[in-house]
């Protein structure tokens, strides 16, 4: 599984006590949107097949996200 | 087509579809864009030249498969076409 | 007005038939971050956001309804030809008593949708935030939807709308720029 930039990862206290085998790391994300305070005029595109596809117009607005079911979380 | 109304299974009108949702889909982006970039001449121009385009796929779409909006958007054959199906979630 | 269009925005594929994913997929039908609650948000605010912003509100809340429809598409598709039992097993049963296969704008745990999800506060800058806020809620379920289907057909159109979800905020946040500086009496770029 190819590593996503967008992932941050932190680690939680484990407990002694705690019932469930404990995660090693726990994962969210911060998508693109959170570094754009103005989108910028000329940005390149999709074609209108790919926009569609991953659902915005601009490679560099696109956030890809993986189900944590493929990824074994 | 025998009565101008999708039929399970062909392929064309899936393909169709998809090249209709993929013009529409970059409108709507430049639309949402440019309600916040209204002088941007440049991605005016391109919704301009899409909205033309996409006038022209919507026409044949709709000459093969039935009318698209209600309301009066489209023409309609007899009988009339609108109400009939299959339904977008239904396809 | 509005005028309908007898299409989806995304053709919404679904590979298996899934009543327990259709159980947690209602959350964005009628929940509160879901998809009517987005759409019935921007709408009602348009009328007291400042002119400059009203069409952006007037886009949004419209194609949220585009959404509202894609997610019943799945909803539907998941559950047509489920049986009574099948149902009963996917924790449908008390869905099933109340409404048989119907749709019902209510959250993945029952709860009926609610005008006390949304707010309008009249005040520009309090309306947005909690629109972006909104928007990002929504991205979260999304994600956790796809967490929880194997279904790759059903995942695509749920990255579709995670990716919508992302956009909108962006544009948002622009809208609370126009608002803060008047860009429009300014050379922006």
């Amino acid at each position: 599984m190819k590593a996503n930039p967008e992932e941050r990862v932190y680690s939680v206290f484990h407990s002694p006590f705690d019932p469930c085998p404990p995660k090693p790391y726990r994962t969210y994300v911060v998508p693109v949107n959170q570094f754009i305070v103005f989108q910028p005029p000329g940005l390149p595109q999709f074609s209108p097949a790919e926009a569609l596809r991953h659902g915005t117009l601009w490679p560099a607005l696109y956030s890809p996200y993986t189900s944590r079911k493929f990824k074994g979380e | 087509m025998t009565d101008g109304r999708p039929q399970a299974g062909d392929p064309k009108y899936y393909e169709l579809l998809e090249q209709l949702q993929a013009l529409d889909f970059v409108l709507v982006e430049l639309n949402l864009y440019l309600d916040t970039h209204p002088d941007d001449l440049k991605s005016i121009e391109q919704f301009n030249k899409l909205t033309q385009e996409r006038t022209i796929l919507a026409k044949h779409f709709q000459e093969l498969y039935g009318p698209l909006q209600n309301f009066g958007r489209a023409y309609s054959k007899y009988p009339f076409e609108w109400a009939q199906g299959p339904w977008p979630w239904q396809v | 007005m509005w005028v309908y269009e007898k299409k989806l925005q995304y053709p919404v594929r679904v590979s298996k038939c899934d009543p327990r994913m259709a159980k947690f997929l209602i959350e964005q039908y009628g929940g509160a971050d879901g998809e009517l609650a987005a759409a019935l948000r921007y709408l009602n605010q348009r009328y007291t956001i400042p002119d400059k912003v009203i069409g952006l509100l007037n886009d949004i809340g419209t194609e949220e309804f585009a959404h509202l429809e894609m997610i019943a598409a799945m909803v539907f598709k998941l559950t047509k030809d489920a049986t009574v039992e099948e149902l009963e097993a996917a924790g449908l049963g008390a869905h099933y008593a109340n409404h048989d296969n119907a749709l019902y704008y209510e959250n993945a745990a029952g709860v009926p949708w609610t005008a006390s999800y949304i707010q309008a506060k009249g005040d520009p800058i309090a309306d947005l935030y909690e629109d972006i806020a909104a928007e990002e809620k929504a991205r979260a379920t999304y994600q956790w939807l796809i967490d929880m289907t194997d279904d790759v057909d059903l995942q695509d159109s749920l990255k579709f709308l995670r990716e919508r979800e992302i956009i909108h905020s962006i544009r948002f946040r622009e809208a609370v720029e126009i608002i803060k500086d008047d860009r429009a009496t300014k050379k922006i770029f």
